[in-house]
């Protein structure tokens, strides 16, 4: 099936629309299939990858305005593969662990078409269609927040939206600019991505294009300055938008770094190096302490979240093929194990409708299997070796050594702080004697939060076991692109920078 | 004694100006109609209009592009086809809107059908020409008309909205004289292309660019006002608001089309002719008209008071794009109310649905944000197309607007105004929030007590528009080549 992507694509829109006639009562049920059987051809498209081809597969061009260069192009490399998987597994899983009562009907919909706007994001391959999905994400979230949300909810929600539509319009004028420029060179109007990866363009044009793409993605990974929504996003939100949002959305904006920003501009991104570590650092070490400082356990991931996505940024913009390729592995480790933290979270929300450390403790007494998962989650969080986070840490954090060891040295920080403040969370919510009277007859996990949250147990444990199967494809196209980019490079101080080392560490 | 002057039939060349006529004949049937036989349905008049602009359609549709006619004052060029067009699509999307289930007076009067037709007549003479005194006509036929159909709605704010845009539009129609007539005295025409000649062979003379500059200002001045630009934008919400909700959409849509064809023909031939400071000052007008009128839309309280900052900020967006004077940007202008005409019809067609007699929800305001809260719980398909509506005129891919929006900037990144660029986008990004605010209102809050009386005005006819807005602002992306290819070549053919 070499039309597979646009299957994927359109298969939850479609469900979704048919989902309006689906009864309100059987809604869940519905969305739950339809996940499945997402879930189940993303696992085929994996299964029909071919894992030593570094280059495009799934290849789909249909022209749409050709007067305007824009055509419906998608296609798959070893660097999305993995995170439409992904996306699909969380859709899913987040999908069954799902306890809400109010509108289910609406909620699936919307989650369906969230589904779409995910998966187009990540095979898109023409910039127009790119941006497209990049904006259609933003309706249902909007709506998933603003609807299910809590008490601050619609401040939160149009936030969120204002936030990443300011940054992406600035993103859109300069992919107008990229657009005239292969225009003036070619002669021809084009907005697919693989062609603007062969323009070599002249520095300034390059930086202040790398600029409006970083605005664009700043807003969404978050970056430092621009983060200030997601700790209203994640606090507001309902459990199933947390979810997505931490394990999906936000990969879109490093995804984007990796698709656009680097292929693209290969020497702006070398001169940029500095100031988005130094941004970077910033993040991971600021919001790990601000994680320390929450009372609220929600509020902990939302900013633990932050300052991961910090090391991935750190990772993206080493330059070599352990950090962007740590960075990809850490994207999807991140995306599972924040995912399934917010689920947690939500576990005991619904219990209890409090998300407040000092309401707990002694629950490792009470809900033995809570305790055993949000554990094993909490250490794969922290990057404790034999985890899925692990390994991507480690890489990105051998990669940058390469750039700066200070550097390397301040982000490992992130790992220790990150292990205080978890700890701490764990320690005052979990052990100790039940202090809180409400909390000594909760129930443990039911089979449907078993069934949600088993599989990424299991993931979590196998990948960072062996993670070849993930790796080997990954680093394949990461060598690719690095290959390019040091073919594209103007200088050979950029070159030097943009190193193709051989020997990737695997299987920690 | 005088020559006699023979005119043979043939060289008037009167197929150009058939469009006209046949509006103006049509309006005249139906003021016959009238006379033969009284209290006819309102609904017979609307198919009657229709009927009438579908032959006015027919008829444009076969012009041939460049011809000139009528001892040369008529110039049908490919802008004046399109526009023509455009002007067209949108009466006949407007004039079913008359068929509502509740009676509004002022469709009861066939009267109103055929001073609609003659102002389609007087827009379509204003835009298929470039003899300024038959544009003059022009715009005075087509506002005369549209004062007295605002004042034929069944409000006391109609006749003032009525008042304030006749005054506003006298004192336009002023500036508008004196402009002319101090081009005429710099070259001794009224025709825009001897214009072109004349000021050409003299615009090295020092004191000819003073006189110039002073015309320019004064047209300038008539077309803000005609178009709503900042500082001459103050009596759009007023009017707006007066006039009944699909009229507002309406005006919001052809009477700026064919003023923009208007100012692209007169300040295109400024910039041409190198006068730098005329470019400047339309920039500077629309960049501050987007920028203030996406700022007072902020604060609105009322949806269509917001939908009027809105419409004058989409103004101030296709102003910027003339400024521009490239084959791309005027273009730009066309595709733009192609697209954005579906989407504003289709929004206010859905506030004109929901409009009561008198106000239940607001002392003052027929459509307060209120009246739409928790709509998606009372009236789930309605909630869902007015946020259509609303997230296409944010510009949200892949929506119609959206795709206006992106061929305007970049037709502002080729030609090299890259800041231009990102003031619009940062001014879509403001604009965002007020369209937002009613997506919340529908979607994120509780009924305010409302019933279902909400689609108190609804009925099948205003449906099916309000399907086509639909259809046409969601499939916007499978008819974009056709629509740009087919502008494209207009724009080129009549060489703007």
């Amino acid at each position: 099936m070499e039309n597979i992507l646009s299957v994927l694509i359109f298969f939850p829109a479609v469900a979704g629309l048919l989902g309006f006639v689906v009864d309100k009562n059987s809604a869940r049920v519905y969305g739950i299939s339809v996940a499945v059987v997402e879930f189940l051809l993303s696992l085929w498209l994996w299964m029909s990858f071919d894992g030593t081809n570094a280059g495009m597969q799934f290849v789909e061009i249909i022209p749409l305005v050709p007067d305007f260069g824009i055509s419906y192009y998608v296609g798959v490399d070893g660097i999305s593969l993995f995170i439409v998987v992904m996306a699909a597994l969380m859709t899913m899983l987040g999908m069954i662990s799902m306890n809400i009562e109010k509108d289910i009907k609406n909620m699936v919909i919307s989650l369906l078409f969230l589904e779409m706007t995910m998966i187009g994001v990540f095979v898109a391959l023409d910039a127009i269609v790119f941006y497209l999905f990049w904006e259609l994400s933003l309706v249902p979230m909007l709506y998933i927040i603003g609807a299910w949300g809590g008490p601050l909810r619609i401040y939160a929600s149009v936030k969120f939206f204002l936030y990443t539509f300011s940054g992406s319009l600035i993103m859109l004028v300069g992919m107008l600019f990229m657009a005239y420029l292969y225009q003036s060179i070619s002669g021809v109007w084009s907005f697919s991505i693989t062609d603007w990866y062969a323009l070599v363009l002249p520095m300034n044009y390059q930086i202040w294009l790398f600029l409006a793409f970083f605005i664009g993605f700043a807003v969404k990974v978050p970056m430092f300055p621009f983060h200030t929504w997601l700790p209203y996003a994640h606090g507001q939100a309902p459990t199933i938008g947390s979810v997505i949002l931490a394990a999906v959305l936000l990969k879109m904006g490093t995804y984007g770094f990796v698709r656009f920003s680097l292929p693209m501009f290969p020497d702006a991104s070398t001169q940029m190096i500095m100031p988005i570590a130094v941004l970077s650092i910033i993040m991971i070490i600021y919001t790990a302490m601000v994680a320390y400082a929450q009372k609220d356990i929600k509020q902990v991931i939302a900013y633990s979240s932050v300052s991961h996505m910090g090391v991935i940024m750190l990772g993206i913009f080493a330059m070599n093929a352990e950090g962007i390729g740590g960075s990809i592995f850490l994207m999807l480790s991140h995306g599972i194990v924040s995912g399934a933290l917010f689920m947690l979270v939500g576990v005991i929300y619904d219990r209890r409708h409090t998300k407040l450390m000092s309401e707990f403790g002694g629950l490792a007494s009470v809900m033995p299997k809570y305790a055993l998962i949000f554990g094993i989650m909490l250490m794969a969080s922290v990057g404790l070796p034999l985890t899925i986070g692990f390994v991507g840490e480690f890489l990105v954090l051998l990669g940058f050594y390469k750039v700066s060891v200070i550097g390397t040295i301040l982000a490992g920080t992130s790992v220790i702080v990150g292990a205080i403040y978890m700890l701490s969370l764990y320690k005052k919510s979990f052990f100790g004697p039940v202090t809180n009277e409400e909390n000594s007859k909760l129930a443990d996990l039911d089979a449907k939060e078993l069934v949600a949250l088993v599989p990424l147990v299991v993931i979590v444990i196998w990948l960072g076991v062996y993670p070849k199967p993930v790796l080997g494809p990954i680093d394949n196209s990461v060598k690719a692109l690095l290959g390019f980019m040091h073919e594209k490079a103007q200088t050979t101080e950029v070159k030097e920078i943009i190193t193709l080392s051989k020997n990737i560490k695997e299987a920690k | 004694m005088l020559e006699p002057i023979s005119v043979s039939l043939a060289s008037l060349n009167l197929v150009t100006l058939a469009p006209m006529l046949v509006a103006v004949a049509g309006g005249l049937i139906l003021l016959i109609i009238d006379l033969i036989k009284g209290d006819l349905h309102k609904s017979l008049y609307v198919m009657l209009t229709i009927l009438i602009l579908f032959v006015d359609f027919g008829s444009v549709m076969g012009l041939n592009v460049n011809e000139r006619g009528f001892f040369d004052v008529m110039l049908i060029d490919g802008i004046a086809i399109i526009s023509q067009l455009l002007i067209l699509a949108a009466s006949m999307l407007f004039i079913p809107l008359a068929l509502t289930s509740k009676r509004f007076h002022e469709y009861s009067y066939p009267e109103f059908f055929a001073l609609f037709l003659f102002m389609i007549a007087g827009f379509q003479f204003m835009v298929a020409s470039d003899n300024l005194i038959l544009i003059f006509v022009g715009i005075e036929t087509a506002s005369l008309s549209l004062y007295t159909l605002i004042a034929l709605h069944n409000r006391y704010n109609s006749y003032e909205a009525a008042v304030k845009y006749f005054t506003m539009g006298a004192l336009a129609a002023g500036f508008y004289a004196m402009g002319s007539a101090v081009i005429y005295a710099l070259t001794g025409s009224v025709e825009l292309y001897q214009i072109a000649e004349v000021l050409q062979s003299r615009i090295s003379e020092s004191s000819v660019m003073l006189a110039v500059l002073g015309g320019s200002v004064l047209l300038l001045g008539a077309f803000a006002f005609k178009l709503s630009l900042f500082p001459f934008h103050t009596w759009t919400p007023d009017v707006y608001e007066g006039a009944s909700a699909p009229l507002a959409g309406y005006m919001s849509i052809v009477p700026k089309v064919a003023a923009l064809v208007v100012a692209m023909r007169i300040f295109g031939l400024y910039i041409d002719l190198g006068v730098e400071w005329v470019r400047i000052a339309i920039l500077v007008l629309s960049v501050l008209t987007m920028t203030l009128a996406n700022m007072m839309a902020l604060v609105q309280d009322d949806v269509k008071r917001m939908l009027a900052y809105s419409s004058i900020s989409h103004v101030g967006f296709v102003m910027a794009a003339i400024a521009l004077d490239t084959t791309k940007g005027n273009t730009g202008v066309f595709l733009y109310y192609a697209l954005y005409m579906f989407t504003n019809l289709g929004a206010f067609a859905m506030l004109w649905i929901s409009r009561h007699k008198n106000r239940v929800f607001h002392k003052r305001f027929d459509h307060p944000y209120e009246k739409f809260s928790g709509l998606i719980k009372i009236m789930p398909m309605g909630a869902v197309v007015m946020a259509l509506f609303m997230l296409s005129l944010a510009g949200v891919p892949p929506f119609s607007v959206f795709w206006g929006k992106i061929y305007i900037m970049s037709a502002a990144v080729d030609a090299g105004y890259v800041w231009l660029a990102v003031v619009m986008g940062l001014n879509s990004a403001i604009a965002a929030y007020y369209y937002l605010k009613l997506v919340v209102y529908m979607f994120l809050k509780e009924p305010e007590g409302n019933d279902d009386t909400i689609y108190y005005n609804t009925s099948k006819p205003l449906m099916s528009m309000i399907g086509i807005a639909v259809v046409a602002t969601v499939g916007s992306v499978f008819f974009m080549q056709p629509l740009i290819s087919y502008i494209f070549y207009m724009v080129s053919a009549s060489g703007y």
